[in-house]
Parts: C-alpha cells; sequence; structure tokens
C-alpha cells in the first residue's frame, strides 16, 4: 500500500462541480507535479464534504484542513504553503464556527484525557481504529510477557483505585479474587451509570468500548477468570448496540474467545442489560440482577471477590476503571502514578452539569481544585450569577459551599469535606438555587430508587422526605432540624448497602453549611432563592403591565384578572405558583416575592 | 411504539419465543421479561402465568421481579410512553417548569395514562445526556433542550 503524508479530498457533488471543483482538482494535481509533490501528496475527489455554498471546498488530511471558495489562481499560492512550507494559508480557510455547547468539546489546558482519550476520535464501530490507536498492544504485552502476578503488581504500583465511587484498591481487589480458591472465576464490568448528571460512562461505551473489553481480558487473565459480563443499564441503548459490535469484532480478530493471540488463555464476554433500577448499580444488587433475581443488595463480608456471581469469585469493576488499565501497561505503572495526589493516582472523568457555562465531559488529574474545574475548565457560572454550592458523586454526594472551591479533588479530602467522589458527577448550583428543596430533591431520588430490604432506608428515607416536604411546603417546625440530623445518624449507620448509607449526605451537608435557609424556611416561611411554591407570590408590576392579557390567557388556574391595555391582577389564594405568566409576559411585569 | 396485545394467541406466541430465544432458566428472566414487555407493551398477568408455566417458576417469583423493575411494565400503557427526565441536573436547567407544563397539557399526573388510551406519562432516571436537559422520550426518541412552548409540536408528531 502507497503511502502519502498528506491526503486531499476534493467536494465533487454537483454543487461544487458546478462552481469549478473539477478544475480545481485538475489544477491542484498538476500543481503538485510540478513541485515533484505527486508521490507524497495524494488527491481525491469525494462526493460531499459539506459546506457547498461556499465550495469548491477541499479537505487537507491530516490536520483537517477546510479550504472553502477556492478559485484555480488560489492553487500555486496554496500549494508552495500547505504542502512545501507546511503553513495553512488562513484566508482560504472556513471561518471558525460558532461554538457549540457540546458533550465533550476538545480538551482545556488543565484537562489530561486518558480513558477519554479516543473519544470522539475514533469510529468505535471499527475496531481497526482502535488498533490503529496502540489497541490490544497492552494485552498483546501482558500474554506475551507478563504472568497474572506481574499484571496485577503492576496495577498495584500504578495505585488505580476503583473509579465507580467507592475507590477501593483495585490491584487489592483483583489479588482477592486471584487467591480464592475454586476453578471458576468471574469478570463482570458495572456499566450501570445511573448517577443523575454522571455520563462519563455512556461516552467510553459509546466512543471506546474496545478500551473497557482490553481492560476485561488484561483483568481476566490477571485473575485467572474465563467468563465475563458487561452490565450494562437499558437506558443506554446505543452503548449496547456499540458494546455488541465491539465484541462481534473483538471475536472475529481472535481477542475474545479460545486461545487468544495464540496462548491457553482463554475468555468471552456477555452483555446483560439492566431494567430500570438504580440500585442496580451496587455490586451485589447487580450479581442479583444477572441472576435473574431482584436486584436487592446483600450483606457483605463474603465480597464478591469470595463469593460472587453464581457464588464464585467475582471481580467487579467500573467502566472507567477498566478503561484505564491498557494504558497503564502500556506505559508503565509510573507513568499513571505521577499525575494526582499522595492516594489518589491518575485522572478522573467528571461530567459538570447545572449552572456551569460549559457543561459536558472532562478528564483531569486528581488535585485540581474545584475553582479550577469548576471557573477554568467549565468557564464559570452561567449569565455570571453567582456560585453557591456543587454537588459531587451523585445524589448521595454531599453540596459543598463557596469556602470549599480551593479544595483539591481527590478521595479522601472530598470525604472529610462530607462528601464523597461517587462516579464523578459534578452538579454546580447558582445563587438562585434553594438547598432546602434541593436536598429533598435528591432525598425524594433515593426514596424511589431504594429497593425496600432494610427499615433504615426504606423508612427513614421516606420519614426524611416527609420532613423535608413539609419544610418546603411553609409547615416546618422547629425540632425538624434535629430530627433530620437524628434520623441522619442512624440511616447511616444502619443501612444494608451504600444506597442507604450515603443517603443522609445531602441532608447533613446542607444542614452543616445552609443551616440558615433551613431556618428562614422554618421560622420565617421565607425560601429566599425563590424557588418553594408555597413560600413565594407571584405579583403582577404595574409599572410594567401593559395589559396584554397573555399571562391571563395562559394561567391552568384562571387566577389572573384584567381588562385589555390594564394593569392585571393575580389572585394569591387561587394562585399555584407555576411560574408560567412569568414565563409567558414580554414585559417583565410579573414579580416573583 | 408499545402496543397492547389483546389476542390470547398473541400473548402466548410472544411469550414463547422470547423464552425460546433466551432459553429457560433462571438467570434468564430479566432478558425475558424485557422481550415480552417490549412486544406486548406490559406483562399481563396471561403472559405472567405462562412464563411460570414454561420456565418451572412460582407466578410469585415473576411477577415479585417483574414488579421491581421500572422498565417492566405490568399494567397496560397507552399507545406512546412519555419518559420525563426528573432528576436534579435536569431538574435545575427548567426541568421544572417543562414538567408543570405537560402535566397540565396532558393532564395527567405521573403513572397515568390517558382516558383515549394514547399517552402514558411516566418519570424516568437519568438517561445520561444531561449536558442537553431538560431531557424527555417518547417511545424510543430522545428529545433534549426542551422549552414548555416545544412541548405541542413534540407531542403533535405521535398519532
Amino acid at each position: 500500500m502507497a503511502y502519502f503524508r498528506s491526503n486531499v479530498l476534493v467536494c465533487s457533488d454537483p454543487e461544487c462541480i458546478g462552481k469549478g471543483s473539477a478544475n480545481i482538482l485538475k489544477s491542484l494535481q498538476a500543481e503538485l507535479n510540478s513541485k515533484g509533490l505527486a508521490d507524497e501528496v495524494k488527491v481525491m475527489d469525494t462526493p460531499r464534504i459539506g459546506d457547498c455554498d461556499k465550495g469548491p471546498e477541499i479537505l487537507v488530511y491530516p490536520e483537517g484542513y477546510h479550504y472553502v471558495g477556492l478559485t484555480v489562481e488560489d492553487i500555486p499560492f496554496l500549494v508552495e504553503e500547505q504542502f512545501l512550507k507546511g503553513r495553512p494559508v488562513n484566508k482560504l480557510l472556513t471561518p471558525p464556527k460558532k461554538e457549540e455547547a457540546q458533550e465533550l468539546s476538545e480538551p482545556t489546558s488543565k484537562e489530561v484525557r486518558v480513558v477519554l482519550r479516543n473519544c470522539g476520535k475514533i469510529n468505535p464501530e471499527n475496531i481497526e481504529d482502535y488498533i490503529a490507536e496502540n489497541g490490544y498492544a497492552a494485552l498483546a504485552k501482558v500474554l506475551t510477557e507478563k504472568s497474572p502476578d506481574e499484571v496485577i503488581q503492576m496495577v498495584k504500583d500504578s495505585g488505580l483505585r476503583g473509579r465507580g465511587g467507592a475507590g477501593f484498591s483495585t490491584s487489592m481487589k483483583w489479588a482477592l479474587t486471584r487467591d480464592t480458591v475454586g476453578d471458576v472465576r468471574y469478570i463482570i464490568c458495572n456499566a450501570d451509570e445511573g448517577d443523575p448528571g454522571a455520563f462519563m460512562n455512556r461516552a467510553v461505551l459509546e466512543g471506546d468500548p474496545h478500551s473497557v473489553l482490553e481492560g476485561m481480558i488484561i483483568a481476566a487473565y490477571a485473575i485467572g477468570a474465563q467468563q465475563g459480563y458487561v452490565y450494562c443499564r437499558a437506558e443506554y441503548p446505543i452503548a449496547v448496540k456499540t458494546l455488541e459490535i465491539a465484541i462481534k469484532q473483538a471475536r472475529e480478530f481472535g481477542l475474545l474467545g479460545e486461545h487468544i493471540f495464540g496462548t491457553n488463555f482463554s475468555f468471552d464476554l456477555e452483555i446483560r442489560q439492566g431494567a430500570g433500577a438504580f440500585v442496580c448499580g451496587e455490586e451485589t444488587a447487580l450479581i442479583a440482577s444477572i441472576e435473574g433475581k431482584r436486584g436487592e443488595p446483600r450483606p457483605r463480608p463474603p465480597f464478591p471477590s469470595v463469593r460472587g456471581l453464581f457464588g464464585k469469585p467475582t471481580n467487579i469493576n467500573n467502566v472507567e476503571t477498566y478503561a484505564n488499565v491498557p494504558q497503564i501497561i502500556l506505559n508503565g505503572p509510573q507513568w499513571f502514578a505521577s499525575m494526582g495526589t499522595e492516594k489518589s493516582k491518575g485522572t478522573k472523568t467528571f461530567a459538570l452539569a447545572g449552572d456551569v457555562k460549559k457543561t459536558g465531559l472532562i478528564e483531569v488529574p486528581f488535585g485540581i481544585t474545584l475553582r479550577e474545574i469548576i471557573y477554568d475548565v467549565g468557564g464559570g457560572i452561567k449569565n455570571d450569577l453567582g456560585f453557591k454550592a456543587v454537588q459531587t458523586g451523585g445524589p448521595m454526594g454531599g453540596c459543598l459551599p463557596a469556602e470549599f472551591l480551593d479544595l483539591p479533588v481527590d478521595y479522601e479530602r472530598l470525604s472529610q469535606a462530607g462528601s464523597i467522589m461517587g462516579s464523578g458527577g459534578m452538579v454546580v448550583m447558582d445563587e438562585e438555587t434553594c438547598m432546602v428543596d434541593i436536598a429533598r430533591f435528591f432525598v425524594e431520588f433515593i426514596q424511589d430508587e431504594s429497593c425496600g430490604k432494610c427499615v433504615p432506608c426504606r423508612v427513614g428515607t421516606r420519614r426524611m422526605l416527609e420532613i423535608l416536604t413539609r419544610i418546603c411546603e411553609g409547615n416546618g417546625r422547629p425540632e425538624d432540624i434535629d430530627l433530620l440530623g437524628q434520623l441522619s445518624v442512624e440511616i447511616r449507620q444502619d443501612s444494608l448497602c451504600g444506597l442507604g448509607q450515603g443517603a443522609p449526605n445531602p441532608v447533613v451537608s446542607t444542614l452543616k453549611y445552609f443551616r440558615k435557609e433551613y431556618e428562614a424556611h422554618i421560622n420565617g416561611k421565607v425560601c429566599s432563592a425563590k424557588v418553594c411554591r408555597a413560600l413565594i407570590s407571584y405579583e403582577i408590576n404595574p409599572d410594567k403591565c401593559v395589559g396584554c392579557t397573555l399571562c391571563a390567557r395562559n394561567c391552568p388556574v384562571n387566577c389572573i384578572t384584567g381588562q385589555v391595555k390594564k394593569t392585571h391582577v393575580i389572585d394569591p389564594d387561587i394562585c399555584i405558583r407555576c411560574g408560567i405568566c412569568k414565563q409567558v409576559c414580554n414585559y417583565e411585569a410579573v414579580l416573583v416575592k | 411504539m408499545t402496543v397492547n396485545a389483546k389476542d390470547s394467541k398473541d400473548v402466548l406466541k410472544t411469550v414463547d419465543l422470547a423464552i425460546d430465544e433466551f432459553h429457560a432458566k433462571k438467570e434468564e428472566l430479566i432478558p425475558i421479561l424485557m422481550k415480552i414487555n417490549q412486544e406486548l407493551g406490559y406483562l399481563s398477568s396471561e403472559a405472567l402465568e405462562q412464563i411460570s408455566d414454561r420456565m418451572h417458576l412460582p407466578q410469585s417469583q415473576v411477577y415479585t421481579v417483574a414488579s421491581f423493575y421500572r422498565l417492566i411494565y405490568t399494567k397496560p400503557t397507552g399507545r406512546h410512553v412519555i419518559k420525563f427526565c426528573e432528576s436534579a441536573p435536569c431538574h435545575v436547567v427548567g426541568g421544572r417548569e417543562v414538567w408543570t407544563a405537560i402535566q397540565k397539557d396532558l393532564k395527567l399526573k405521573p403513572g397515568e395514562t390517558s382516558n383515549d388510551g394514547k399517552w402514558t406519562l411516566t418519570t424516568t432516571s437519568c438517561l445520561g445526556v444531561c449536558a442537553v436537559g431538560p431531557v424527555m422520550m417518547v417511545d424510543e426518541d430522545i428529545y433534549g433542550n426542551i422549552t414548555p412552548d416545544q412541548l405541542s409540536k413534540i407531542l403533535g408528531k405521535y398519532e
């Protein structure tokens, strides 16, 4: 196969042809020939590039430069600059696109993309793309040069900790599973990413599934497992489809199945889908679900490493944990351990959501501060409002106020501050957020998802939700704050699994850092953020109202009266505080008090 | 699109096909239930009976598993199922307003099916597309960046 250092695609769809792209192609080829570059630069026509109204257009690879509006006269200069001198011709380049919000943007300077390195850059449905990016080279190295113990040692030296939330030492988990006596062992990938606001795993599964598969196969070799499962939530249908294709292709290439890379090691994988239960992200509940049962956690010990799926030693790790493994093998454990803090090595993906300008996925080394994440990487608060709090770690995470903005992010420090790392969700809240409403909101989620097996979680979280709801409705009692504190302690201590144990975190952290808001709700019946409906009222400002009647026509309970061109009035006794009048008003005449 | 099969023969045939696809082993129960749920719209008592029979599992056990999982319906649903994301990241970017509006427009509360059998309104846990919140699904279609005034256009697409 001839190798060209540059490939040029010339758009030849009818519109571009009409504008003379055939001549462009001819003159390009001629100019390259005359400069002796015909063997280095390949020119091809392509059916469509996309910006034909600016045609003729060409794309130059590998850089991806998109030149538009070309004339034959431009060609000699273009060839000289682009192909001889290696400099793009800016005046002929397509103007930069307006920056759009994306799930995964180009990395900012503070980011280090390890797990996300291929996402958006390779075709996830083509294994050869992955292989071209050193894919499966780690597996080859492991199977031909390393013993299982050596692999576990490498993971230990890297300091990799489980990325699912608990942060348990990955090498220790692998070693425990390996050391349990028995012939049958299982590997499971926990792809049941249910934390609201977290979609890091989804991006990796959809964008770079082979990185996860490779990590699992390496783990299986280290542990001595023959069969693996990827448990992926059903709410991620594209991820499931991408995984199916990836597994099929891996099998075709002999990277899954019997005698991988011609060695004695055989291993295969299956996908299992969830069925809509957040608690199945908990490892013992996940195992129960694969076994065809209700997804209820069970007490540990025994841990899955000792007695897991179908009673056999099982290693369960998160998507991101596995995705790190091939890189650790290829680049060496010291490379990984050079990033991060003393006890939290490497990088972590986070999903920024909420009131931040640039929502989406990022990957940063541990040790970066919350301020850097929210302001440098996230661009700061939307509409330049004030920062109020950030919740890390998903619905069982704590809400941290501004005094923690300079906290370096790692497992221990987030714990000490009263939150958790969790899977990496970060919900940023601005000054217009009511922290009592937020606590109620998260407890409502947890209550909904509680499996119901143990009393402290099932009943305790319901009682907490009742109290928080009463407070938000203006019926809070003075003893409620102490009662919430007491309930939190009991639920945390006595719940069977991580869902219950973490359930009080949003309440405890908001009580600790935003106690005044609770007191205002209970004693003063005031919601300063103007969120809790029972504590606010909507009024029309007579100075701004022009009497257009738009609000009255849209009010679902018909509580607004007024004549055309005269100031309208809201009846507070009927008003349900839905906010629709404020939304539809074009004169900013609706006030919230 | 969810379809509620009324014909017993349809139900039995769907159950048999699902069990044959995954094999009648206990650990395959959830994939089987999901497949039948997808084909029939929900798990009727008839379907549960047939599953219990073929898989040699007590009906109570089949029901206890089916009722645990949110995506498996044990009651009939409308022709179109709306799943609205009620998680915090969607909530804080305008989800509250959209949720109020959709309940008002359809005159439904979560879990309810409209009298004409067209809509079932439910909430869903996070779909993982939080960067484009507020988000909702109608059948298999996902919609993002929703504002209340877009609702009639979105819902108007469905018969």
